[in-house]
């Protein structure tokens, strides 16, 4: 028998939320995005400084995973060249859904400073790109802004939406 | 003396030529003049036949036939106590002489020496492997066919180096366009989703500053943003939208920054 009785009624006093089914999915999916360890070149120094405790990607709920099977955000955080598209995009297909991709820096949004025969002119040549990440190389300030912008752009998703087709051909 | 070059009509030429350019060249010495080098060459010619030899730049460099790179190089390691090859790659001389000169540089710890090797070959003609001389031909000849083209004889694993198995063409001859040529410009598109998909894809945007305020398809102005593919021609673009991270409404307990409340802190604290 309970001693006090709790009087839900009670303004604060209720542990019940009331919410619509869209917000509840995607406040979790917007704040446990995990995502992909995958860095291509210096901007992956500074997504990892955004990763490390100073910048603490974790209280974001944002923790990196070795695994595209794990994952469902993927930050290509560098140069992509002409011979490794066809492993990014085995990564981005092998990833479950939903997923999000950050283009992070000048050499994944347009290819930047490398207007030359063996790097991909951005990366949304290869894969679809939810944000676009202007710098060279962005700082994690940047990077954590994105997120920030990926997360509000989630939010704004409804979960009924259809799933991207894997292969566009 | 220096060749005449018409002069009528320079000042409509679009970029400036010094009428007075020499290219710069550093002095060459006669071989002779140092004498660990006088020694080596010495033997090497009761050997070999050597083509030309100097010294530049305190280095010996001599020419060779391209069918004597094995032997001269065995015999430097062997009897003349060059232990190392340091470095062997190609130089394109096609357009002017029709074909590559293939370069080996050698160091001597013991006589702290350097020396150069140089031959020429014909475009299409093969050059026998050195790998079985020195280990690290094997990666540096790869890399020589993978950039230059240049054919090599009894290599052990012969194939390129820094370019995907089935590119085309070899991108550091001079005729090879630094943006690349069709095959390298569609490379990536045809391999992953198949040449049908070039037209959906587009070709590439060579100018990375290439930005249209108003194709708010794919660009978006910071503070004026506005829902993706909504026309902003003809001043429809709003004045200020403010940066905010939490929607109205928001997220329970955590309060909502409004920009009219914050401050910006002019002095570190």
């Amino acid at each position: 028998m309970a001693q006090h009785k709790v009087n839900y009624l009670q303004d604060g006093g209720a542990p019940i939320a009331l919410t619509t089914v869209d917000k509840l999915v995607n406040w979790g999916r917007s704040n446990s995005l995990w995502p992909l360890t995958y860095g291509l070149a210096c901007c992956a120094i500074e997504m990892m400084a955004t990763g490390a405790s100073r910048y603490d990607f974790d209280r974001f709920g944002t923790i990196f995973r070795a695994s595209p099977r794990q994952a469902d955000v993927i930050v290509v955080a560098g140069t992509l060249t002409k011979k490794h598209a066809e492993f990014m995009r085995r990564l981005y297909d092998q990833m479950p859904d939903p997923k999000w991709v950050i283009s992070m820096g000048s050499c994944a949004n347009t290819g930047g400073m490398f207007n030359t025969y063996a790097t991909v002119q951005g990366v949304d040549r290869i894969i679809p790109v939810d944000i676009y990440l202007p710098g060279c190389a962005p700082r994690p300030e940047t990077l954590q802004y994105a997120l920030m912008m990926l997360q509000k752009k989630i939010r704004r998703e409804s979960i009924f939406r259809s799933i991207k087709k894997k292969r566009l051909v | 003396m220096r060749k005449y070059t018409p002069k009528n009509n320079v000042q409509a030429k679009s970029y400036f030529n010094d009428r007075f350019f020499v290219a710069p060249e550093t002095p060459k010495k006669a071989s002779s003049k140092d004498e660990i080098y006088a020694e080596d060459i010495e033997q090497l010619r009761n050997k070999f036949e050597i083509l030309d030899d100097y010294i530049e730049v305190e280095e010996l460099v001599i020419y060779i036939n391209p069918e004597d790179n094995i032997n001269i190089i065995t015999f430097l390691r062997d009897a003349l106590n060059y232990e190392q090859l340091m470095e062997l790659s190609a130089v394109d001389y096609i357009a002017q002489r029709g074909g590559f000169e293939i370069f080996y540089e050698m160091l001597s710890l013991s006589k702290r020496k350097r020396l150069r090797i140089k031959t020429f070959i014909r475009q299409k003609q093969p050059i026998e492997s050195v790998y079985s001389v020195f280990r690290m031909a094997s990666w540096a000849e790869r890399e020589m066919y993978d950039m230059y083209g240049v054919k090599i004889l009894n290599h052990p694993n012969m194939k390129r180096i820094i370019m995907p198995d089935d590119w085309y063409d070899h991108p550091l001859r001079k005729t090879y366009p630094l943006t690349g040529d069709e095959a390298a410009n569609w490379y990536e598109v045809d391999k992953i989703f198949g040449k049908e998909y070039r037209d959906i894809v587009g070709p590439e945007i060579r100018d990375c500053a290439n930005v249209d305020r108003y194709d708010t398809e794919r660009f978006s102005r910071l503070g004026h943003e506005v829902p993706k593919g909504v026309d902003i021609t003809d001043g429809k673009e709003p004045e200020h939208t403010p940066l905010a991270y939490q929607e109205e409404g928001g997220v329970p307990i955590i309060k909502k920054l409004h920009e009219d409340d914050s401050v910006t802190i002019k002095e570190r604290r």
